[in-house]
Parts: structure tokens; C-alpha cells; sequence
């Protein structure tokens, strides 16, 4: 089976791997929003896992879980129906295909009712035309992304990497796959497992299946034999699921003594149906040494079908799907560039094919692929997987096939060769018929530059024949006499066809070159064009102008509308208009991440092929390509637009980026003018009264001298206030944060009040021990200051002012209370003390109602507030509440 | 000290006329001289050629940053400087004291606080030497023998509040920064772990003053940093 032609490596170096450790932490993060997905995992039909999961659904609902039954099929087991019962079910979508009804799973429905646990049945189930997706697996997909737990059934045949085996095995094809991904994610797959006799009698006892069809399973799928094979496959993966497991736990938890294998595979991947068993097999040997691995395709110059471009096209999908790199390299040499690229990877091992090639040509060329392959390889492992029987065409036929080219060109080549002929009888005379041929193979040579293979075959086989009828003696017959003239005939046929075929491989090479040269260009031409462009509509533009000249397709771009986040609108630079319908797809695709709508098993029914604008992790909208009805779209095209959605959305980011530090700039230069404003403003109005307060000062005492000095300080009072209350309004206050006593703000809060405060009776409660607080010194004190002056203002000058702190432990808290046993507040008071401009008493002169408002502010800024009541023994008490925070611990000495 | 004998020079860089004419004024009827420059640049010739005993700079003026002065002047001299700003400018008054001024004042000002601190400053520049103890209200320092005591009994005080100690009376009516302390006591690390030094001056307080709550000696200069006051 397998040539191992070297012993095994040395393990790797023991080294934590920083990509496994990062993956080990996405892997976490994922399952922290992820939904949940527990697979019951069964051998073949009715082994009894709908009827597992719905034991386990049950339960869960008995536990208080919201379990809803998105579907699920009884297939008129009464058994099964009667679990049903007493389960919330929502009903099936209703889709009408070829004249009958099918139910399908209703995804928005259940969306919409966001269960914890949704109960899917028979994961592999192909959709009915229509739904939004293609496949079952991909409507979980979409529950597990929301963030809801799935329960759901799979039988090992229908997984995507054991599909072939099974094939083998049973020698029935599986059409509905699941990609092995699926099961990899799911957090929990319970093996539902019987005996192949158990099931055998099951299946005779009429519970699997009901009338005649019992008994044709029974002789077809079901035998024994068939059974014990499939038992076996679905045991082995179960196991080495469980084993990966363990390896992820050890990784997780950082025991460092294995660690992964090091190991990295390369599959040569052709336009051979041969190649998706290839690609199967190393991705399983991929998933049981938990390797990376690459699906590597040499283009030869040797043209493909059409068909063995689509081929060739859904390996590579299928490789891609199935988590593989894929590496697209057009080379003659194919063995060469095979090792060349596992060499640049790091790959250990590399899978090929069993070549069917033919033993001269193998010989002339050096031995087979493999042979080739092998000498060359190294230190890489080479492993040689056998082919199947010989079914398709033989090569000659393939290639002389693809030789078919249009009826014009065939018609060149016959006039062409008519042309000579008749030029060659004119100048007969002159030249000898053997020069004619000469004549030939110039117009042979000549007519390779513009027609295809097929034109040159015809012309090269009618040159010859003619030139033997009409030139070599006896002419009018196809019979040659002379030795030296079959001689001549032989080799101008065959050099006429080698020429021919040459130029015309040429000409397919440089036909190829200059596609993958123009996309080339294509991508360069964006790339600068987007470093260039100076707006985003022209990055836009160009872009669209670039899709319809590679691709001759329309280009929509979506973005998302800066007022309605989450929603999308259509940029101006579009050249179709997407109806709803193709909004509708967009959006998906933006909301998911994934690429949506035609070519694709997401709402393949659009018109237009949708990609998400992805820049890293930012979703900045999405693209949508309309390409001609007829169009296809292969890999190399596709991957081609992923770079180009790459580039657009790396270019929609940079705008964004872009935008949001000119609105920073700008919000910091009016900061930084309002501020300037704002200090010029404030010098000139205090400078002179700090001019008449220090003068008034140095005056010697008078009842004049006082009454200028008390107009000062209610000056200050009030200029200070003003501006308090314009940086608070403006938003240009920044706190100066630090930690500070609650006894040092008290005290400096009485100082600022010394005169008001000079002929009170002034009583402080301060506890021992209060808790430091991280504040504004400054602006606290101007807070608590302003509250003082309030209850001077508002009190008999007889009256007691208490200042006090204190702290709330349960809420958090500091609290500074201003309290007196004046009059108290009046009730009406209560909602609108803390406004702005508000007066207590609007009889009485003076004050503009700013400084309890100040207080508040000030307050707020630091995520505190203010309170105001009456004290139960009479008076009112005024309080600051400040959050409190834990200051880091204090060195011991 | 004795203003019949010695009569010190004041410089007053200030671009206000009127606050320039109001401190002279106030000086002058102290007994102190003065000299008045309405700029940085004029300022700096002047504390260069004149060579005054004192320097009283406005932090707002117009052609150089009176923080700017203040750093060049110390590129060469030690001359006492004390500082004029207004309430809310604790950062410039902060990064004044740090760059080397000795003391500051806020606008608007009382002359007989002006003249206190101008006195306490050139008295610290006149007599540098350390003294061998200390004592204020009924607390005595016996720095030789790293002895306190208050009302004639032993206060326990750990090493770092004894050192918070020594360098506030060493800086006798001279505030001192949050950051010149914590760097002198914790090392450069720690300038900005303000709450070490709350929780060190609670202690000191408890343990030194009469009234912990309503200090008399160690005042807090709000925002700033710490002032032993007291004779």
C-alpha cells in the first residue's frame, strides 16, 4: 500500500508552540459564545440516536432547560412519537417542490425563538431548492454561531472523509456529506452502538423500516458483513475523537511532555476523480497525526477539458472545505515543483497518486511520478496511494478532445491546405515535387500561430495526403513506389503533426500565462490603486471597473450605515442595484462572516456571489459580484475576489480609522480653544480683583475697608463660580485624580470658607480611620466649600454647622454631609435645589443659585452624586457620595 | 531678624503693572528693596547682573513661561523663588516646586502671608546648617539620638515615619511635593503612590498632634504636597 522510505524523525523540540497555544485559546474563547454541539453518532440507520437524543432532550427540559424540536424525523416509529410528547415542537416550513409539499427545518423560526437547545435530527439531510442553505449541517452552523446548543444525528457513512470507504465497503454511493469540521467542533459526540445482529433483527422486526422495504435492506445495505465493517469505522473514529481530545486537554492544561507531532502533509491534487479519494485519504491521516496539511496542484502547460477544469475545481473546493491550504503553481516539471513546495512548507510527507501512466513515455521521462518523486524527495516521506481501476477515457482521447475548437478555425485549415495545394500545381514545373512539401509544412507551421489543435491535426494529415495523391508520382493515386518517397512521406506526417501540436501547446501555454498574468496584474493594479487613491469612492470605482474587465461581472459594495449599526447600505459606486432579495444575502454574509449566494451552499438561488468585507476581525460590509447568467466561477477566480473584498476592506478600514481620528483631532482643537478661551477669560477677571483683594488687604482697618473687602470676596465667589459652571457645561473639566483624606478636603473646604464661617459655631464628626478616596482635591473641596456657604446663606448666624464623613461599606461608598439645625427645606424644594440658577429664597439679595448645582457636578464628575433632606431633629443636611476604590497596598517597612 | 541692618533685594518678575505696584508697595513698607521686570527674558539679566536675595516670579508670562525662567535660572543659581499663580493651577505650581522653587503663593494674596513665606525663605537660605533638635508645641525631636517625645513621653515611630518626619522639619515652612517626598523616602519608583504618604502622615499626625483631624503642624497643601508650619 504505502512506501515508507525512511525511518522516522527525531521528535521535534519540546517547545511550547506559541500558534498551538493560541489556538488552544481561540479554541476556548469560541466555546465561550459559541453554541454547543452534541452529535449522537450511530453505525447506520436505526440504531436508535433520534431516539437517544430525544431521551437526552427530554431530560434536559425535565431540568427547567428551553428545549425546543426545530425537526425531527420518527420516521412512523411509534417508539419515537411518543417521546415527542410534551416537547415544544415548531412547525416545519412548508416548501413547495415539483408539485408536493416538503417540510423543512424553519431556521429563522427557530432563531427567532432562541431556545438554549435545539433538537435537529439527521444532520447530512440535503434541503429542499429554495431554503437558504443547501445542506442541514450549514442551518446548525448558523444555530451553534448564534449562540444556541444543537442535539442533532449523524451515521458514519454520511461523514464527508469516510463517505469513500463507505462506498467501498457497501458499494452504495453517499451523496449527503458533512464536512468532518462539523464533527471535530462538536462538544459531545455519544456513539449510539448495537450489535449487527441486534440491528438485524431490529430491522426484521419491522423498526427501521416498514414493509417490503425491510426486507430489500435487509439483502442490500444491512448484510452482516456491510454491518460489522461500518461498526468498526464508527468505533475507530469515535475512538481517535476521544484521543484528540485528551491531546487538546494536555494542551489546554500545558503539560508540555508531548506536544504536536511537528508533522505537515502535502497532496498533489489533478483534474481526476481519483484525486477526491487522494484528497479524503491524507486528510484523514491529517486529522489522526493532528497535522496541517496542503493540497498542492501542478498546472502543466498541457490545456485542460472543460470538464477536467471543473474537476478539477471541486477537488480543490473539496480540499479547501475539508481545511486544507491550497498552492496553485504552473510548472512542466511536476515532481520538481511538487518537492519545491513541500520543501517551502515544512512538509513531512507527501501523497500521491499510483500514476497510470504509460511504461515508454515513463521510461523516456525518467521513471514514474512516483519514481521521480521519490529520488528527489529527501527527507520527506513519500507515500503512494494505489488508483482505482482504470473507468474514464484514455489520455489520447481526452487530449484530442480538448483539441475541439470552433467550426471557423477548421475552415481556415481547409482553405489553407486548398491554397497550397493549388499554389504547389503552379509551380510544380519549377520546383520538383519534393520542394511542395516544403511549402506544406510552412503553411502547417504557419496556421499553429492562429488555430487550434484540432484545425492542425486536420490540416497536417490533409497536407500530407494531398501532396501524396496530387505530387508524388504515380500521382492521382495514394500509392508510393519509390523507397525514398515513403520516406519523405513518413517524415513530413510526422513532423507536420509534431509542429503542430507543439505551436499549438504553445499557444495554449502562453494563453494560460497571460490569464494568470492579467489577474496578477489585476490585484497589483488594485493594491495601488487603493494606496493611491485619495477617497474611498475611488478605491470603489476602480475596483468595480477591475471586476467587470477580469470577470465581466457587476460589483456592488455594502456598508455598513454608520447610523443604523448592523445594517447595511448600498454604496454609490455600484454598477448593479440589488434588489431586497440580494440585500437580503449580502447582509447574511456580512452578519456571518462567510461568503454567501451564487457558487456557494448559502442561498445559491441569488443572482450575485457575496463576500464579506473582512479587515482582520472588523466586518466592514460586503461585496457582491454579478457575473454573466452562464459564468462560473472556479477557485483561482475565486480566490482572486477574496483578495480583492481583502484589499477593499483594508481600504474601507484605513477611511474609518481615518475618520475617527480627524473627529478626535477636531474635538481636541476646540477642546484646546475652548480652554484658552477659557484661561484668558478667567486671568483677566481675576487678576484685577486679586489686585483689589491683596490691596484691600494691606489697608489699614475702617467700616469702609471691610465693606470692600466683603464686595471682593462676593465677587470671587461669583467669578469663580461662573467659570466653574463653564467648564462643567463645556466639557473641558478633566480631573486631576489622586488619593486623598477626607480630613485634609474637610479642612481645606473650611479654610476657603474662613470668613463666612467666622462667627459660627462649627462642629466636625469625623470617625478615625476613614478610608483614603481618589479624587480632585481640588474640585471636592470647592464642592464641599460651596455647600458650606449654602447653609451659612441659609441659616440664623446662631445656628451649628456640623461637618461630617463617613463611609458605606455595602454600597461602596464616601460620604461627606454639610448639616445645620436651621429651618430646614420645604418639600417643594427638595426636586429642584441641585438645578441650575435655583434659589432657595428668591426674596433674598444676592447669589445666582450656581453653587449647589457646581456641587452636584463636581460630584458627578467623579461618578458620585448629592443628596439634600431634613435632618430628624430639624434642619437640613446636605450630602456628597463618592465611589470608593481599594488603593494599592502599602509597602511593609 | 533685623530689617534696620540688612535690607534685602526683592526681584518681582510679574507682566501686571498693577499686581508689580502692589507687591512693591507691600515690600517696600517691609523694608525690603525691590526691582521689577515685566518679563522672562528681562527677568533672567536682571537676576544675573543685579544678583537680588530673593525672586518672586508669576507662573503666567507672556514672551517665556515663568516655568522656563525658573529652569534656567537654576541651570546657575540657587537663589530663593517664590512662585505667584492663581487657584486651579496646581499642575504648573507642582512642576514649579519640582524644578527647584523654594515656595509659592496663590493670587489673590494677603501681605502679611507674602511677607511670612519671603522671610521663612531667606531664613532657611541664611541658615542651612542642620540643627541638632527640634521641638514644636509639646513635641521634642532629639535628632542625634533619633529620640521624639511629646508631653516628655517616647512616641514610637517606625524608620519611615521618623524619616517623614526629619525631612518636613528640615524644610521647616517650606511646602514639599508628594513627588519630592516619595522619591526621598521611596525611591523614584514610587512618586506616584500618593496614598503611602497619606497613610504615613495619618500615623504621624495620630501619634504628633493634639488634634489629628484638624492639624496644626503638618498642614496638607492641597493637591500639592505637605507643609510643616509651626515655629
Amino acid at each position: 500500500m504505502r512506501m515508507r522510505h525512511r525511518p522516522l524523525r527525531l521528535m521535534p523540540d519540546r517547545r511550547p508552540d506559541p500558534d498551538a497555544l493560541l489556538a488552544s485559546i481561540r479554541r476556548s474563547e469560541a466555546k465561550a459564545t459559541r453554541g454547543r454541539l452534541k452529535v449522537f453518532f450511530g453505525m447506520a440507520p436505526g440504531v436508535g440516536k433520534t431516539y437517544a437524543m430525544l431521551q437526552a432532550a427530554r431530560k434536559a427540559h425535565a431540568e427547567g432547560m428551553d428545549v425546543v424540536v426545530a425537526l425531527v424525523e420518527t420516521h412512523g416509529r411509534e417508539e419515537t412519537q411518543l417521546l415527542l410528547e410534551g416537547l415544544p415542537v415548531v412547525p416545519r416550513k412548508l416548501i413547495a417542490y415539483r408539485g408536493t409539499q416538503l417540510g423543512e427545518l424553519d431556521l429563522e423560526a427557530v432563531l427567532a425563538r432562541r431556545p438554549r437547545l435545539a433538537v435537529v435530527d439527521e444532520l447530512a439531510h440535503t434541503n429542499a431548492p429554495g431554503s437558504r442553505h443547501l445542506k442541514r449541517w450549514q442551518d446548525v452552523e448558523e444555530l451553534l454561531a448564534a449562540g444556541i446548543d444543537v442535539f442533532t444525528t449523524l451515521n458514519v457513512q454520511h461523514l464527508e472523509s469516510r463517505a469513500d470507504t463507505v462506498r467501498q465497503i457497501t458499494g452504495v454511493a453517499v451523496r449527503e456529506t458533512v464536512p468532518d469540521s462539523m464533527l471535530e467542533a462538536a462538544a459531545g459526540i455519544q456513539l449510539v452502538d448495537l450489535t449487527p445482529e441486534q440491528l438485524r433483527e431490529r430491522l426484521a422486526e419491522g423498526k427501521v423500516y416498514l414493509g417490503d422495504r425491510a426486507a430489500v435492506a435487509a439483502d442490500n445495505f444491512f448484510k452482516e458483513s456491510n454491518l460489522t465493517a461500518l461498526r468498526e469505522l464508527a468505533l475507530r473514529l469515535t475512538a481517535e475523537r476521544v484521543d484528540k481530545q485528551l491531546r487538546e486537554i494536555r494542551e489546554d492544561r500545558q503539560i508540555s511532555a508531548i506536544w504536536r507531532s511537528g508533522e505537515r502533509l502535502l497532496v498533489a491534487v489533478g483534474a481526476s476523480p481519483f484525486s477526491t479519494r487522494l484528497i479524503r485519504w491524507t486528510r484523514r491521516m491529517a486529522y489522526a497525526l493532528d497535522a496541517p496539511w496542503l493540497a498542492v496542484c501542478v498546472e502543466t502547460p498541457v490545456p485542460l477539458t472543460p470538464e477536467e477544469r471543473k474537476l478539477l475545481d471541486e477537488n480543490l473546493t473539496l480540499a479547501r472545505e475539508l481545511n486544507a491550504e491550497i498552492v496553485v503553481v504552473p510548472d512542466r516539471d511536476v515532481a520538481g515543483t511538487l518537492v519545491r513546495v513541500a520543501q517551502q512548507h515544512n512538509v513531512s510527507q507527501i501523497v500521491i497518486g499510483k500514476s497510470r501512466g504509460h511504461p515508454v513515455l515513463d521510461f523516456l521521462r525518467g521513471g514514474s511520478l512516483a519514481d521521480r518523486l521519490i529520488r528527489r524527495s529527501g527527507q520527506i516521506d513519500v507515500y503512494v496511494v494505489p488508483a482505482e481501476p482504470r473507468t474514464g477515457r484514455s489520455r489520447w482521447r481526452e487530449w484530442s478532445l480538448s483539441a475541439a475548437s470552433r467550426p471557423r478555425e477548421y475552415v481556415t485549415a481547409l482553405l489553407t491546405v486548398l491554397g497550397v495545394t493549388l499554389v504547389g500545381l503552379a509551380m510544380q514545373g519549377l520546383t520538383g515535387y519534393t520542394a511542395i512539401s516544403l511549402f506544406y509544412l510552412t503553411s502547417v507551421i504557419l496556421l499553429g500561430l492562429f488555430v487550434g489543435q484540432g484545425p492542425i491535426l486536420l490540416a497536417a494529415t490533409l497536407s500530407a495526403l494531398a501532396w501524396n495523391f496530387l505530387f508524388i508520382p504515380p500521382i492521382i493515386t495514394f500509392r508510393i513506389d519509390k523507397f525514398e518517397d515513403g520516406l519523405m512521406f513518413g517524415i513530413f506526417f510526422v513532423t507536420a503533426l509534431v509542429t503542430g501540436r507543439l505551436t499549438g501547446r504553445l499557444r495554449a501555454q502562453e494563453r494560460d500565462q497571460r490569464q494568470r498574468e492579467q489577474r496578477a496584474t489585476a490585484l497589483y493594479q488594485l493594491t495601488r490603486a487603493i494606496a493611491a487613491a485619495r477617497s474611498v469612492d475611488e478605491v470603489l470605482r476602480n475596483a468595480a471597473a477591475q471586476v467587470q474587465e477580469l470577470f465581466g461581472a457587476r460589483l456592488a459594495i455594502f456598508t455598513e450605515d454608520p447610523a443604523q449599526p448592523g445594517r447595511l447600505r448600498l454604496h454609490p459606486a455600484a454598477t448593479y442595484v440589488a434588489d431586497e432579495k440580494e440585500q437580503g444575502v449580502a447582509a447574511w454574509s456580512f452578519r456571518n462572516h462567510k461568503n454567501a449566494g451564487r457558487f456557494t451552499d448559502t442561498l445559491p438561488a441569488a443572482e450575485g456571489f457575496y463576500l464579506p468585507l473582512l479587515a482582520g476581525e472588523n466586518c466592514m460590509g460586503a461585496m457582491g459580484v454579478k457575473p454573466p447568467a452562464e459564468a462560473t466561477l472556479p477557485v483561482n477566480q475565486r480566490e482572486l475576489l477574496e483578495s480583492f473584498a481583502t484589499q477593499i476592506a483594508l481600504a474601507l478600514d484605513r477611511e474609518r480609522l481615518r475618520a475617527t481620528e480627524e473627529a478626535a483631532r477636531l474635538s481636541r482643537e476646540s477642546e484646546k480653544l475652548h480652554r484658552t478661551l477659557l484661561d484668558g477669560v478667567s486671568h483677566e477677571l481675576k487678576t484685577p480683583l486679586a489686585v483689589i483683594a491683596s490691596a484691600a488687604e494691606n489697608l489699614a482697618d475702617g467700616p469702609l475697608v471691610a465693606e470692600i473687602r466683603t464686595a471682593t470676596q462676593r465677587l470671587q465667589r461669583l467669578v469663580n463660580n461662573l467659570l466653574d459652571m463653564t467648564r462643567l457645561e463645556s466639557g473641558t473639566l478633566r480631573l486631576r485624580r489622586d488619593w486623598c483624606d477626607p480630613a485634609d478636603l474637610i479642612n481645606a473646604a473650611r479654610e476657603m470658607t474662613a470668613d463666612a464661617l467666622r462667627s459660627r459655631t462649627v462642629r466636625m464628626d469625623l470617625p478615625a480611620g476613614l478610608p483614603l478616596v481618589r479624587a480632585d482635591a481640588g474640585l471636592i473641596q470647592q464642592a464641599l466649600a460651596n455647600l458650606i456657604h449654602n447653609a451659612c446663606v441659609h441659616t440664623p448666624p446662631t445656628a451649628l454647622i456640623t461637618l461630617a464623613a463617613g463611609t458605606d461599606e455595602a454600597a461602596g461608598q464616601l460620604w461627606f454631609a454639610v448639616a445645620d439645625n436651621g429651618p430646614g427645606l420645604r418639600p417643594e424644594q427638595l426636586d429642584r435645589l441641585f438645578d441650575k440658577f435655583y434659589r432657595g429664597d428668591p426674596d433674598r439679595a444676592g447669589g445666582l443659585g450656581l453653587g449647589l448645582s457646581i456641587a452636584r457636578g463636581f460630584a458627578e464628575a467623579h461618578g458620585g452624586r448629592v443628596a439634600a433632606g431634613n435632618q430628624p431633629g430639624g434642619g437640613a443636611r446636605f450630602t456628597i457620595f463618592l465611589p470608593l476604590e481599594q488603593p494599592a497596598s502599602v509597602p511593609p517597612e | 531678624m533685623s530689617t534696620d541692618t540688612f535690607q534685602p533685594e526683592v526681584l518681582v518678575i510679574d507682566d501686571e503693572v498693577q499686581i508689580r505696584r502692589l507687591l512693591r508697595v507691600t515690600l517696600e513698607g517691609a523694608g525690603f528693596r525691590v526691582r521689577e521686570a515685566e518679563g522672562g527674558g528681562p527677568g533672567l539679566a536682571e537676576a544675573a547682573t543685579k544678583r537680588p536675595d530673593a525672586i518672586i516670579l508669576d507662573l503666567g508670562l507672556p514672551d517665556l513661561p515663568g516655568i522656563e525662567v525658573l529652569k534656567r535660572l537654576r541651570e546657575w543659581s540657587r537663589l530663593p523663588v517664590l512662585i505667584l499663580s492663581v487657584r486651579g493651577q496646581e499642575a504648573d505650581k507642582i512642576e514649579a516646586l519640582d524644578a527647584g522653587a523654594d515656595d509659592y503663593l496663590s493670587k489673590p494674596f494677603g501681605g502679611g502671608e507674602l511677607l511670612a513665606r519671603l522671610r521663612a525663605m531667606l531664613r532657611r537660605v541664611q541658615s542651612p546648617e542642620e540643627e541638632s533638635n527640634a521641638r514644636f508645641g509639646d513635641v521634642e525631636v532629639d535628632f542625634a539620638r533619633r529620640v521624639v517625645t511629646k508631653a516628655g513621653a517616647v512616641v514610637k515611630l517606625t524608620p519611615k515615619e521618623y524619616a517623614l518626619l526629619r525631612l518636613l522639619l528640615l524644610h521647616r515652612g517650606k511646602v514639599i511635593t508628594h513627588r519630592q517626598i516619595l522619591r526621598e523616602l521611596w525611591g523614584p519608583k514610587a512618586e506616584e503612590q500618593t496614598q503611602y504618604l497619606r497613610v504615613y502622615m495619618t500615623h504621624l499626625r495620630q501619634k504628633l498632634e493634639d488634634e489629628p483631624n484638624q492639624p496644626e503642624y503638618f498642614r496638607t497643601e492641597s493637591g500639592i504636597g505637605y507643609r510643616f508650619s509651626g515655629e
